[in-house]
């Protein structure tokens, strides 16, 4: 399968990792969250994942050394690099980039041939979008690389950025795979707009599989992008599903891909009875290497990146699951020879584009990630160029939770800045907002990520800020989280108005695409550097939160 | 002009206690888990935020739900709709959308045809800006 | 306000069995506004332009009244319920406040 020297130095052993004897009679695979790199990438973890509420210091809201604790993993070597953010540069030089399409693809025919035709491969969404090509594509891109790999159900979120007739298109016209919502509804008549199940046979077993696309999808990103398209939870309709699959159609396993995010789901585990498992994706978070329990519901979340492929080895009887074995396989690229029929085809999904995706822009100096609940060292540039750029004493940029990471010494492409900003919605503003005005954005964009009740959580991280400075204390109510709020290191006038940069607004509006933005700022550059990440004060009674790896960072 | 039997005074109000104490008549009704309102928790659309009410009752000619007020506690006039229902409904049940301005609770009081009254838990809605996502 | 008003919708199943509980959807278009805006070009305030009353009956007997504010989203949407005792025909009639009045008919087979 691969080089066993190269085993040797990432596993310690000759032993194949991804050799799994078969169990049971059914096995799902699970990706997520690929955020169309089709390419492997850099990956780190975020060394800031806080839990409040209910979640306090439970899985995946741990960081560092309490992740590997947690799971009782080794603080080094490849367990270090998989679930930590610990000694990134050094393990990434070591350990290579994870994911790839066509390095999936290998494990993914592989289980194939071991199983046959019992093994199902299902993608919890966010596939669609993330990179150039994907974007250049309106996702069409993705879905040949999906029908190419074999995705047998699929769920979505920012696939609806694309609007409602492209999805409608390349799901009726495009897709192989089914795409399953329970929680979609017409806004006109209130009926569901995707079929809600998949019941297929495997094994003389009947597997039922709901699809859960993301709650807060209208909420989250524009609305206006698919009108008549209404979203939520839907804990009771999801109820009325799993008793349909189970009592109608005689299933005896319920499975819910889901696009809910790890705190939503745990919560929709404990109101829900009669689903069996629970593949997670949207947080993006490490979730493993074993399964959260809720009581008899299994619940994973399958990270990002295609950095990690899961496998549930079911031993499914009639009407009940008798036994499981789970695998939580980090895809590494360098162990994992490409598929040559995905190489090929992902050769030619880029070869029109290629000029463009790897023309240079600048060099960096420090390692570059995003993922972090309040501000990552690429953010830090982005934040910085928008300033710079539209002439703005302040700036505003997205908490999102994708965008791969830059290596020091690396040269930063136009496809690399694509990877951090490739939105259906780029449009750069400026707007005069109040220091009244400032507080009470990123108060609501704090409380839906600190809100305890999951429930009311959209996922994402909090809303990235340049040049703005404060006090946070997450476990205060909406309005009371952020104090000491500062501009340029003065104290903030609530009626003093301040020119912010931004993008991604909630409506349309008109304005420079902000790779453009940050293109033309990395090119004027040439090289950066950052000296500093700016983060808030935290409250010290987050000493004891486990989802911060480094609690210095917050003068903790 | 008003269409005739709509009552004006109710719909007027501009608080809440005011809408219930003209519209129930009382204040203070005890919740039931008979009642139950299903609403978003977080707004789609503050235009249009789809609500579904059910209440448990055999709908038989001697034990039926005979009213149910829906409000909204902060709206410029709290009270959103009363539904005057029959034992031929079978199911005292609605689905409708309606409008609120900011984060806020929906609550619904429902009557028996013997006069028993009975609350919903106020279910709050909230209404923000978002952005962002993973 | 260039929309159209009216166009009522029933969505009903057209059969059931007897004492079966059926489910029964509509949409008509109006405005609901609520008098407190303002029109962004003139400025002035928007009349208030909803529907008040919603009366749905089987058979020509009483099934359910309905009484609306301005609370109501534009092109209301009402779901309700009956019980199916007997062949007939659901109507609904719903008026607002500027005289309009709009009905519409269902018919449905009970076995
Ligand atoms: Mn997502
Ligand atoms: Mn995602």
């Amino acid at each position: 399968f691969f080089a066993p020297g190269a085993i040797q130095a990432a596993w310690g052993s000759d032993k194949d990792p991804y050799d799994i004897p078969a169990y049971g009679n059914v096995t799902l695979l699970h990706m997520t969250d690929s955020h169309a790199q089709l390419l492997p990438v850099w990956w780190r973890e975020p060394d800031t994942n806080i839990g409040v509420g209910p979640v306090l210091n439970q899985t995946p809201h741990l960081c560092g050394k309490w992740m590997l604790d947690y799971y009782g993993l080794a603080h080094s070597g490849r367990d270090e690099y998989t679930y930590s953010c610990l000694d990134y540069d050094t393990l990434a030089k070591h350990y290579g980039k994870i994911g790839g399409y066509a390095h999936i693809a290998t494990l993914v025919k592989r289980y194939r041939e071991q199983l046959g035709n019992r093994a199902l491969l299902l993608d919890g969404g966010d596939t669609w979008q993330g990179s150039a090509t994907a974007l250049w594509t309106k996702g069409e891109d993705m879905v040949g690389a999906q029908n190419l790999l074999g995705v047998d159900d699929f769920v979505g979120h920012w696939e609806f950025t694309y609007g409602q007739k492209q999805v409608e298109y390349l799901v009726k016209n495009k897709l192989k795979a089914k795409f399953l919502a329970q929680n979609v509804f017409s806004n006109t008549w209130q009926e569901p707009v995707f079929q809600p199940y998949q019941i297929h046979e495997i094994s003389g077993r009947r597997i039922a599989v709901i699809g859960q696309a993301f709650p807060f999808t209208p909420i989250a990103n524009p609305g206006y992008m698919i009108p008549d398209w209404g979203f939520g939870i839907h804990t009771e309709h999801m109820q009325k599903m799993v008793d349909e699959c189970r009592n109608d159609k005689k299933a005896d396993l319920v499975v819910v891909l889901s696009h809910n995010g790890a705190d939503v789901d745990k919560k929709m585990a404990s109101l829900v009875r009669g689903i069996d498992i629970i593949l997670g994706g949207h947080t993006h978070d490490i979730m493993g290497p074993k399964p959260f329990q809720v009581n008899q519901t299994l619940v994973i979340n399958t990270s990002t990146n295609g950095k990690i492929l899961a496998r549930f080895d079911l031993d499914v009887g009639k009407g009940k699951l008798n036994g499981w074995r789970f695998h939580y396989l980090p895809v590494f690229s360098n162990l994992i020879p490409a598929d040559a029929a995905m190489s090929e085809y992902i050769d030619g999904v880029r070869k029109p584009y290629l000029e463009k995706l790897q023309q240079p822009l600048a060099t960096t100096g420090s390692l570059l990630y995003r993922r972090d609940n309040f501000n990552g060292t690429f953010d830090q540039l982005l934040c910085d160029a928008l300033r710079a750029e539209m002439n703005c004493e302040a700036s505003f940029s997205p908490g999102f939770r994708w965008g791969y990471c830059k290596l020091p010494g690396e040269t930063i492409t136009m496809e690399d800045v694509m990877g951090q900003t490739a939105i259906t919605y780029p449009q750069v503003t400026v707007n005069n907002y109040t220091g009244e005005q400032i507080k009470n954005i990123m108060e609501q964009v704090a409380d839906n990520i600190f809100n305890p009740n999951p429930y009311y959580q959209q996922g994402g991280d909090m809303i990235r800020v340049g040049n703005i400075q404060y006090d946070f204390n997450p476990d205060e109510k909406i309005y009371h989280r952020i104090s000491n709020l500062r501009i340029g290191g003065k104290l903030a006038s609530a009626s003093k108005k301040y020119k912010v940069a931004g993008w991604a607004a909630m409506q349309p509006v008109e304005g420079k695409p902000v790779w453009e933005v940050f293109g033309s700022w990395l090119q004027s550059q040439k090289h950066v550097e950052v000296k500093k990440v700016e983060l808030p004060v935290l409250n010290a009674d987050m000493r004891s939160n486990h989802g911060i790896a480094f609690p210095k960072t917050y003068k903790l | 002009g008003n269409v005739a039997g709509w009552p004006a005074k109710a719909f007027d109000a501009k608080v809440l206690d005011e809408a219930m104490g003209d519209s129930i008549g009382k204040t203070d009704v005890p919740v039931s888990s008979k009642v139950s309102l299903k609403a978003p928790t977080i707004a789609e659309n503050g235009g249009a935020v789809p609500v579904t009410i059910e209440v448990d009752s055999p709908m038989t000619a001697d034990d039926y739900i005979s009213t149910v007020w829906l409000f909204v506690d902060h709206n410029p006039t709290p009270l959103a709709s009363q539904f005057t229902f029959t034992p031929a409904c079978g199911k005292a049940y609605i689905q409708e959308r309606i409008k609120m301005a900011k984060t806020d609770n929906v609550r619904v009081v429902a009557k028996t045809n013997k006069g028993e009254l009975m609350a919903s838990a106020p279910r709050e809605v909230k209404v923000t800006i978002g952005g962002c996502g993973g | 306000m260039a929309e159209a008003l009216g166009n009522p919708m029933i969505r009903m199943p057209g059969s059931a069995k007897k004492g079966e509980i059926v489910e029964i959807r509509s949409l008509i278009m109006n405005p609901m506004t609520t008098g407190l805006q303002k029109d962004k070009k003139t400025g002035k305030l928007i009349p208030a332009h909803f529907i008040q009353t919603v009366t749905i009956t089987f058979n020509d007997k009483p099934l359910l009244d309905i009484d609306w504010s301005t609370a109501v989203s534009s092109n209301p949407y009402l779901a309700f319920k009956m019980r199916a005792e007997e062949s007939g025909t659901l109507k609904m009639v719903w008026k607002d406040n500027t005289n309009g009045s709009w009905s519409a008919d269902s018919k449905i087979t009970v076995s």
